[in-house]
């Protein structure tokens, strides 16, 4: 996947979270750290020219939330950053590559963490299958079969598949 | 996406924290990871529901045999709002008054299964004793005149949270050294982040040698005030002054307080600090202890963050360092 594509490709999720919505009336999206970051503010970007609006956007970092804890290293990459009450909120979580599932599954409770909001959406660059738990993205990039032992790595310049470092 | 291992995990996972030593080998870079950590649980500490389920099912048990409030309270808490179930060990009503022996103390409860000891002993070298006998994690919470290494990260957070970057400021610790661990902890912290520590104290509050010791020495504290960053006051520790050495409080305070017109002294970014409880009056005026610059209930509210992130580093973090997290 090159730049390119990646660039048609958010702003074609841009698009299908406007109508998703009907709009942007209370859409918040909140990036995962780290990869979801960037591709937060690139959606957000592309949403303000659609529709002449600045939704918040937010970051969220799962580290404490996650079900492997004490079973490998976990230390959080930044501090979480939600700028609004997410209470009656449409909250689009946005991450790079959806793999197991584990990451969004800690994120949904991160949020609950900062009020209720009205529903939980996803917008994932990557679907690379592999899911361990009932997860799935509302907006996807790109569905790219893997074998679980490959990484997928997502960056400025588009999408690199390559071996997995032991 | 890879981001190198932080300090205290590259020769292994951090097992205790006795002092701040154990933040090496490189121990500016421990502090840096402890910092980085605690700006996480700082955020936690500020929404409406303080609590992350990071130690669901560990177990943090307090055993103090020294008094102390603001410690004992500020650890329960950080291991509560991490989700840790909280055990309290109060010597006064213990075994140990039936003359049970501290190793068996200490068998005892890690027979009940809890994964982190938080000691406070009168005696230096505690908590070391503890760690050699214990499997759980150990956190020295103060052991004698030695080392209270909670104390200096949450007083390094504090000053980084006013002033920026401790290297280069000029560090002033006011009081009785000789007995104090928080100084000690204090000195290490402090130098290692490349700040300037000055030592002021009557000689008979200095340790007998401050050989090796990398600060400065000086007896007149308003010569040194007006170039100070931070005016670091300790507690004059009555119960330690079994022995006469300074004439009274109130000389003390007449010449190592700080007073009204010290304090008026101290540059307008100057910090004033304490690490409590504070004797107002003896070693602090007590409208001092009020202004602006005063950031001793900082100091209060940052412990518990700081006590988090160690906590987490010691609990949390992961046995093995290298693996990235999957996506």
């Amino acid at each position: 996947m090159s730049a390119e594509d990646m660039q048609r490709a958010t702003w074609r999720m841009a698009h299908e979270i406007i109508e998703r919505n009907h709009g942007l009336d209370d859409v918040v999206l909140v990036g995962l750290q780290t990869g979801g970051v960037p591709l937060a503010g690139r959606l957000a970007g592309a949403l303000h020219q659609i529709e002449g609006i600045n939704v918040p956007v937010g970051c969220v970092d799962v580290a404490f939330y996650r079900d492997d804890i004490g079973l490998r290293p976990v230390l959080p990459e930044a501090v979480t950053d939600i700028p609004v009450e997410l209470t009656g909120r449409s909250v689009v979580l946005v991450d790079d590559v959806l793999f197991t599932g584990r990451t969004i599954r800690a994120a949904l409770d991160a949020l609950t963490d900062h009020g209720r909001a009205r529903q939980v959406q996803l917008a994932v660059m990557i679907d690379r299958g592999h899911r361990e738990l009932p997860i799935r993205p509302d907006f996807v990039g790109k569905n790219l079969p893997t074998r679980r032992d490959e990484a997928v790595d997502v960056h400025e310049d588009g999408v690199d598949l390559g071996e997995m470092v032991k | 996406m890879t981001r190198p291992a932080p300090a205290s995990h590259r020769h292994g996972a951090l097992r205790n924290l006795l002092g701040i030593a154990d933040l090496g080998p490189d121990i500016a870079a421990g502090i840096a990871e402890v910092m980085r950590l605690t700006d996480s649980f700082v955020e936690v500490s500020e929404r409406a529901i303080p609590k992350v389920p990071a130690l669901r099912g560990r177990t943090v048990v307090s055993l103090f045999f020294e008094d102390s409030t603001r410690t004992r309270l500020s650890f329960e808490t950080a291991a509560k709002r991490l989700s840790a179930d909280t055990m309290n060990f109060s010597v006064s009503t213990s075994s140990v008054k039936k003359g049970e022996s501290l190793r068996d103390t200490i068998e005892t409860i890690e027979a009940m299964g809890v994964d982190a000891i938080v000691v406070r002993h009168a005696s230096a070298g505690v908590p070391r004793q503890i760690a050699h006998w214990a499997s759980s994690a150990v956190i020295n919470a103060g052991d004698g005149w030695h080392e209270h290494p909670t104390q200096a990260l949450l007083d390094c957070y504090t000053i980084r949270q006013h002033l920026g970057e401790l290297s280069g400021r000029h560090i002033t610790i006011v009081g009785d050294i000789k007995h104090s661990r928080v100084a000690r902890s204090n000195i290490a912290a402090f130098t290692a982040l490349g700040a300037d520590v000055t030592v002021v104290a009557p000689p008979t509050l200095l340790p007998p040698s401050l050989e090796g010791w990398p600060v400065k020495v000086a007896h007149d504290l308003d010569a040194v005030l007006p170039g100070t960053d931070v005016c670091y006051l300790l507690r004059m520790q009555r119960e330690r002054m079994t022995e006469a050495l300074i004439p009274s409080l109130r000389e003390y305070t007449a010449r190592y307080g700080l007073t009204e017109e010290r304090a008026d002294r101290l540059a307008e970014h100057a910090l004033i600090m304490h690490p409590g409880p504070m004797n107002r009056g003896v070693e602090i005026a007590a409208d001092v202890a009020e202004r602006p610059n005063a950031v001793i209930v900082d100091q209060v509210r940052n412990g518990v963050a700081v006590r988090m992130a160690v906590l987490f580093l010691l609990l949390g973090s992961g046995t093995e360092w290298g693996g990235e997290p999957d996506a």
